[in-house]
């Protein structure tokens, strides 16, 4: 009867676990599967192991360009959402102006829009003016769906800052653009970062709006969907796993920079 | 000590009233340059092509020949009617997937919030790590984990729950991919990120001593639950679920992988219309259509739930 | 640290007022502050002071108005222009920064190189030379007060303003910071500008204390003088309490008025009106609890002639130590505080007994009865209302 109170004062936990089960086994899966070497074009089912693909994940043609491209397009696609929501965020938190309720549904309606309405719409845009498709397409349509996700991402932050800190700057010599660069944007800091970190996933791993105003230039996520059609090459597995590792490496280092830098803040 | 001591208070000088300052129109400009630049951003890139798809929706014409507008409103209602079985399935499998990221979301959130510890920033990571692996790679991963004849179908086939899944319509036979299930398990799997984060940050900010003062005052675990910490989740729930619908009911890549022509979704259709069949004003009305549709079922959800703070 | 700031002077301001919207935060006001000097603006929540403090710090335009420092007109000085230094209330220490780069902030602003010493001595001033390295949220509540007020001094303003500096702190440590504040002030000699709602903090430290109420300053004067010769119902129950008794003017000539009310005759000094007392008008006479006696009504005789007196029967007592504080009900009053210093106590003033109130004449005040009796008292809508948004 103690395994049955057992469970039943764990539930919670246990479910959780289960649900997190759920969330990782694909991760399993791609990993696993990487160092597969599988029979006919496609790798959905287990052969032997073999250590080729991580020898050589650039061995299959257009993949690592893609792979270069996508990055390419997620950093300037960051930098530039990340400035222009930034600018939006302050604006919206410090200062008043007309339309800001027009201005709110303008910033919130893009995430409350299924992609694919975006996507399309783009399309029309692009095609009505005659744009030529290809790497700035695209780049615009990515700066233009993540600048409302670092718009709220910035915007939570530099709401929770106290405004004296900043009258504290002016009071204290600093002028309006040394009280930004050295009170605001510090502070803000945190914010920011959450906001570019968000931008660069979605654009990385965007899908469809890419797809739509891409033409024929392919980034990661196109040559996945097309290998998918035509036969998926164990390498994107490889790319795949890589890509998870570092990212966990990357978290794991910075809460690890974090906690030495709260120790090492002792009196001098 | 005495009254004649104190300085004399003038009162406000009356020869004339003194004329109020003005702040620079460079001060009250501030703002708007620095909206300036991504307002412009959102109108042209994101407003503006409303206003062209809506305009191509009511055109006729060929690709040859040239697309004009003739305000043909049928296109619409011919839309609709040819692909009503697709918008159906859209809103049924992404109603579907966005309970079921909320039944198996919850109990996550809950446990990082207040059960895991030390173990909080690990499973945190843990949850937002699979974001960081193309998610068209780990949909594909599904493929090999639904394979027929692989091991969790020849479970849920020991267990004879495919016998009835197959009854209900949900899979077919003895086979999980290619089928309505495999589809919402994808969509599912897919977006408990975006159901998952807003749940957790929602119940972080509860303090725990909520829960020791409801268990003070008479309230079982369960009552606690029902009446202070769902209540107080509530923001979670609502920002999840929109999280978790808009991009599943637009969605085609899980359709696509995982399911069947018998499968096929909306933004499937609006996508080879667009892509393949080059059919821009059918395109563009099931565009329109289905941003009503979700523009309509949100903006009555958020009413509903009385949360308008969302952003 | 020790020398005296002699360039400057006054802080002078003519006719400032601000307005938001339709709402007059501050009524156009002339002030003069002087050199060197510990100014208190004192009142309660949204009465116009912490506005008044920004309008100095240039950290609100005035709607109207000059600000003066010296002769120099700063009105339309950017704050970081200004050599005027703010305390903020909780502080505002940059969170980024360690405690000895949020002091040397002003001076590298300046484009000051070596900060080292100059930071260094300050924190000798306040006493926190071991904790440079820290970052502001690792020191307590009064350390953080101590590096506001370091970050703001080592830039020699010719003005301080401090905004409720001490508003976050417990009462103990609120008693040993304002001696500390006060020490520092003397040392270095800077005029110090306090806004506080607390009047015994602003009775402690100031030299002269501007009492405010709804955007105008009902009185200004030193501590004491404001403490004994208030001008308004306001003021003399906003600062420390007072019995307001409504009474009818019976002799109004000379040095001497003579008034009665609920049968006793009460006299008090012609010059302690605040306003010309007329035969058979009404007037408002005041007396502050502290300096009234109690005799128990079997030793009625025994009170000297020449006193002002009032009957009455204790209705309530309590015991605070120093003093015992009883509530007397008269027919001039209903609830007449008086404070005894516990030296002998008479056991038989215990509630219900019959008693004769007593006192000097000179320690009477009269106000105009025109105002409320209530204003300024806890319980009064003018105190209670919400700050305004700073």
């Amino acid at each position: 009867m103690s395994v049955l109170r057992w469970i039943r004062r764990n539930l919670v936990v246990i479910a959780g676990l289960l649900t997190l089960a759920y969330m990782i086994l694909p991760n399993i899966v791609v990993m696993v599967f990487s160092f597969n070497n599988p029979k006919g074009r496609f790798n959905y089912a287990w052969q032997e192991f073999s250590l080729d693909a991580w020898k050589d994940p650039c061995g299959v043609a257009d993949l690592c360009g893609s792979l270069s491209l996508s990055l390419q397009i997620a950093a300037w696609a960051t930098a530039g959402a990340t400035v222009l929501g930034t600018m939006i965020a302050f604006a919206l938190v410090r200062y008043r102006f007309r339309a800001r309720g027009a201005i709110n549904s303008l910033i919130f309606l893009p995430m409350a829009m299924p992609e694919v309405v975006m996507a399309a719409s783009l399309l029309t845009l692009f095609l009505n003016m005659g744009a030529e498709l290809g790497f700035w397409t695209v780049l615009i349509a990515h700066i233009m769906f993540c600048l409302s996700f670092v718009v709220t991402a910035v915007k939570a932050r530099v709401m929770s800052m106290d405004p004296r800190l900043e009258e504290a700057a002016r009071d204290l010599y600093a002028g309006p653009v040394q009280a930004f660069v050295r009170v605001t944007l510090p502070i803000a800091a945190p914010g920011i970062a959450a906001g570019a970190l968000l931008a660069f996933a979605l654009s990385f791993d965007d899908f469809i709006i890419t797809n739509f105003n891409a033409g024929s230039t392919v980034t990661f996520p196109m040559f996945v969907w097309g290998s998918a059609q035509r036969g998926t090459p164990v390498q994107i597995n490889v790319i795949g796993t890589a890509m998870f590792a570092v990212a966990v490496l990357m978290v794991l280092g910075g809460q690890l920079v974090a906690s030495r830098r709260k120790k090492s803040a002792q009196p001098q | 000590m005495s009254v004649t001591d104190a300085p004399p208070l003038a009162p406000a000088p009356a020869e004339e009233p003194p004329a109020p300052r003005k702040a620079s129109a460079r001060k009250r400009l501030v703002p708007y340059w620095l909206l300036l630049p991504g307002i412009l951003w959102l109108i042209v890139f994101f407003a503006l092509p409303m206003v062209y798809q809506a305009s191509t929706s009511v055109q006729t014409g060929s690709l040859e020949k040239g697309f004009e507008v003739t305000w043909h409103f049928w296109t619409y209602w011919d839309a609709l009617t040819e692909y009503s079985p697709q918008f159906v399935r859209s809103l049924l499998y992404a109603g579907t997937a966005t309970l079921l990221c909320l039944l198996l979301g919850y109990p996550l959130a809950y446990m990082i919030a207040f059960k895991a510890g030390r173990w909080r920033s690990l499973v945190l990571v843990l949850v937002i790590a699979p974001f960081f692996t193309s998610f068209l790679i780990r949909t594909l991963a599904w493929k090999t984990i639904l394979a027929d004849g692989g091991p969790v179908v020849d479970v849920l086939n020991t267990l004879h729950v495919l016998d009835i899944t197959s009854l209900l319509g949900w899979t077919e036979g003895d086979r999980v991919l290619a089928t309505p299930m495999a589809v919402v398990c994808g969509l599912t799997y897919n977006f408990l990120p975006f159901m998952i984060l807003p749940l957790y940050t929602s119940l972080e900010r509860i303090d725990g001593r909520l829960h020791e003062a409801a268990g003070d005052l008479y309230a079982t675990p369960a009552t606690t639950f029902r009446k202070v910490t769902f209540p107080l989740s509530m923001p979670g729930v609502v920002s999840g679920t929109l999280l978790t619908f808009i991009p599943a009911s637009g969605d085609y890549v899980n359709a696509e992988l995982l399911g069947s022509t018998d499968t096929k979704m909306v933004g499937s259709v609006i996508q080879s219309q667009f892509l393949r069949v080059l059919d821009y004003p059918t395109a563009a009305a099931l565009s329109f259509i289905l941003m009503a549709i979700v523009l309509a079922m949100v903006t009555v959800y958020i009413r509903k739930s009385g949360t308008e703070d969302l952003v | 640290m020790t020398q005296k700031t002699t360039e400057g002077g006054d802080v002078r301001l003519s006719g400032i007022s601000k307005t938001y919207g339709s709402f007059t935060a501050v009524h156009p006001l002339d002030l003069t502050i002087p050199q060197g000097s510990f100014f208190a603006l004192l009142g309660a929540s949204g009465c116009g002071k912490t506005t008044t403090l920004r309008m100095i710090a240039g950290l609100e335009d005035p709607t109207t108005g000059t600000v003066f420092l010296g002769d120099k007109d700063v009105t339309d000085l950017q704050p970081y222009k200004r050599p005027v230094n703010t305390v903020f209330q909780s502080y505002a220490l940059f969170p980024h920064l360690s405690v000895f780069e949020n002091i040397a902030f002003g001076l590298r602003r300046r484009g000051i190189k070596s900060v080292k010493k100059q930071v260094d001595d300050m924190l000798d001033l306040v006493q926190l030379g071991d904790f440079a390295g820290r970052k502001p949220h690792q020191l307590s509540g009064g350390q953080q007060q101590r590096v506001a007020v370091a970050r703001a001094l080592i830039n020699h303003p010719q003005v301080l303003l401090l905004d409720e500096p001490l508003g976050a702190l417990d009462l103990k440590l609120r008693r040993q910071m304002q001696l500390e504040l006060k020490r520092i002030q003397t040392e270095v000699g800077i005029t110090f500008v306090h806004v506080t709602h607390d009047q015994e903090e602003a009775m402690t430290m100031a030299d002269q204390v501007a009492v405010m109420n709804g955007g105008r300053v009902e009185q200004l004067g030193a501590p004491a003088d404001l403490y004994e010769n208030p001008k308004t119902t306001f003021v003399a129950n906003f600062l420390g309490t007072s019995n307001l008794i409504e009474a009818e003017v019976v002799e109004a000539a000379g040095r001497e008025t003579v008034v009665t009310c609920g049968g006793s005759k009460l006299r008090l000094p012609g010059g302690r009106c605040a306003s010309q007392p007329r035969s058979g008008g009404k007037l408002l006479v005041g007396v502050r609890p502290e300096k009234v006696s109690v005799a128990h009504a079997d030793d009625a005789g025994t009170v000297a002639d020449g006193r002002n007196k009032i009957t009455g029967r204790i209705v309530a007592s309590s015991f605070i130590g120093v003093s015992t504080q009883y509530i007397v009900d008269s027919p001039a009053c209903s609830d007449f505080e008086v404070y005894v210093q516990n030296i002998e106590r008479d056991t038989r003033l215990v509630p219900g007994a019959e008693v004769v109130l007593h006192w000097n004449p000179a320690h009477t005040f009269g106000l105009d009865a025109d105002q409320s009796m209530l204003a300024g008292t806890v319980g009064d809508a003018g105190v209670e209302t919400v700050e305004e948004s700073a």
